[in-house]
């Protein structure tokens, strides 16, 4: 156990973060995410209020839809990623558990009069139900299918008999759900899952927050705090795509500015030799980065070029591996870096993102 | 968390145990499991001398990297490469499989400055 954003997280289960990993990869993972924010938005104008406050484009969602999207500040950096889910007459917004007071602050200070900024964390409880088998369990524990649901959906049902908001989301790479629901009913609903999966010989245990890393970093998820924050912006950590030029948004002006002048950083993945790459290690230019094309004559082999944001072992493409923010010159899947190491540079080639193609994109 | 009743022990949870004129050396039980899912381990070179104390590797974990120091004065002689292809032998069997080094002690008296199982018990106790 850990503490994190004042609650107590189970890193790992005695499993080992590792045996959990695989497992979300091959039956069903449950992960007790109830750290995670919810914020719930509605009133008259809310939908406005919303698309102008999140880079996404939202207007255009239909009821039960969910999307990801960015708060932005004024100069397009990252504040917080979040999933949007529109629901009838409100919109259901998850956030992360360590930027929660400040996301709704920064909403209510921007709310115009009659749109409510709710934050509904502490009534709510969320789990997720992850992993290639985890829709076939679910779909026997619910009142309606939830194998019928579209990907990036939503619905109220009942799950466990327990009345619920289901989403076909999730933070993995794999399909399933994530489950919002009162807090009085988390053992409950916990336990007839867990259960369910036992009679039903589908191989279903506890993943803690050690293997929800590792499985999101594998299947290219950016984590706020790393990938994403307060000194990133959406351009240089790849996230263009979750970023709608043709309305108008917080920060758009200056995201404006970073694509026309081209990012001066590019996220990238490393493929690292002879060690555990881990945050904040410096990534270094190597002989043959210098002279694999024109233009980079001048690198001086051992030359800081990068830092890495994230980095570990990968348990299902079996990798050492980071992310690292590297001069966009070095960017190109197929350059040789290296990651310098208790002192010593180890080879690390960039290569492309993400290492484990998700499940919803397969 | 087991013991093997064979070894000494270092406060920082690396043992030593005798086998013949040599010493195999790991991490404890207590050791593995503070420190979750072994990934990566990296020992100095064969036919390095270290002193008692000094560092002669780093063993990774999930969570973090954690240097492996001398529990004796000596030679490196071996190193155990089946940890290579896989590290998780020290989760498995610290004791056994999942041994670090072989080192040939040149100061055999160092092996009564470290810990007998019960003192060891004992500190392990306190974290």
């Amino acid at each position: 156990m850990a503490a994190f954003a004042g609650y107590d997280m189970p890193i790992s289960y005695p499993m080992g973060a590792v045996e959990e990993h695989l497992l979300c990869r091959r039956s069903v993972g449950l992960f007790d995410i109830d750290h995670m924010g919810q914020v719930e938005l509605r009133g008259p104008g809310a939908d406005e209020f919303l698309s102008g406050l999140v880079s996404a484009r939202v207007l255009d969602m239909p009821e039960g839809e969910a999307r990801y999207a960015l708060l932005l500040d004024e100069s397009g950096f990252v504040l917080d990623d979040l999933f949007v889910y529109r629901l009838p007459g409100r919109w259901w917004i998850v956030v992360n558990a360590s930027n929660r007071r400040a996301d709704i602050d920064w909403m209510r200070s921007r709310a115009p009069g009659g749109v409510i900024v709710e934050d509904r964390s502490d009534d709510t409880y969320m789990i997720a139900v992850q992993g290639p088998r985890a829709v076939e369990l679910l779909d026997s524990v619910s009142d309606r299918a939830v194998s019928v649901l579209p990907r990036f959906s939503a619905r109220e049902m009942k799950i466990g008999g327990i009345e619920l908001l289901f989403g076909r989301t999730g933070y993995t790479g794999e399909d399933g759900g994530e489950l919002f629901f009162p807090a009085d009913r988390a053992l409950e609903l916990w336990s007839s899952i867990l259960e369910e999966g036992e009679k039903r010989g589908i191989e279903t245990a506890p993943v803690g927050l050690a293997a929800r890393d590792s499985l999101r970093f594998e299947a290219g998820m950016p984590l706020h705090g790393h990938e994403i924050s307060p000194s990133v912006n959406p351009i240089e950590a790849g996230l263009k795509w979750a970023c709608d030029f043709t309305k108008d948004f917080v920060g758009r002006k200056a995201l404006e500015s970073v694509v026309a002048a081209g990012p001066a950083r590019r996220l990238v993945a490393l493929d690292v030799r002879g060690g555990v790459p881990r945050e904040g290690y410096e990534v270094v230019a190597t002989a043959s980065a210098g002279t694999a094309s024109a233009g980079m004559a001048n690198v001086v082999p051992g030359s800081k070029v990068g830092v890495c944001v994230a980095g570990m072992f990968c348990p299902s493409v079996r990798k050492y591996a980071a992310n690292a923010f590297v001069s966009p010159e070095f960017s190109k899947p197929g350059t040789a870096l290296a990651v310098s190491i208790r002192d010593k540079p180890r080879d690390a080639l960039v290569v492309k993102r993400p290492l484990y193609l998700p499940a919803y994109r397969r | 968390m087991k013991i093997d009743p064979e070894c000494r022990y270092r406060s920082t949870h690396e043992y030593a145990r005798k086998d013949g004129s040599e010493i195999v050396v790991g991490i404890s039980d207590h050791a593995q499991e503070a420190l979750g899912d072994i990934v990566f381990v990296e020992m100095v070179e064969v036919g390095k001398t270290v002193a008692q104390g000094e560092a002669v590797g780093v063993v990774e974990s999930v969570k973090a990297a954690s240097d492996i120091y001398a529990p004796m004065s000596g030679t490196i002689k071996a190193l155990n490469t089946a940890l290579q292809g896989d590290p998780s032998l020290v989760n498995k069997d610290c004791y056994g499989a999942g041994w670090l080094l072989r080192m040939s002690p040149s100061k055999p008296a160092e092996w009564e400055s470290l810990l007998d199982p019960a003192a060891y018990e004992k500190e392990t106790g306190k974290d």
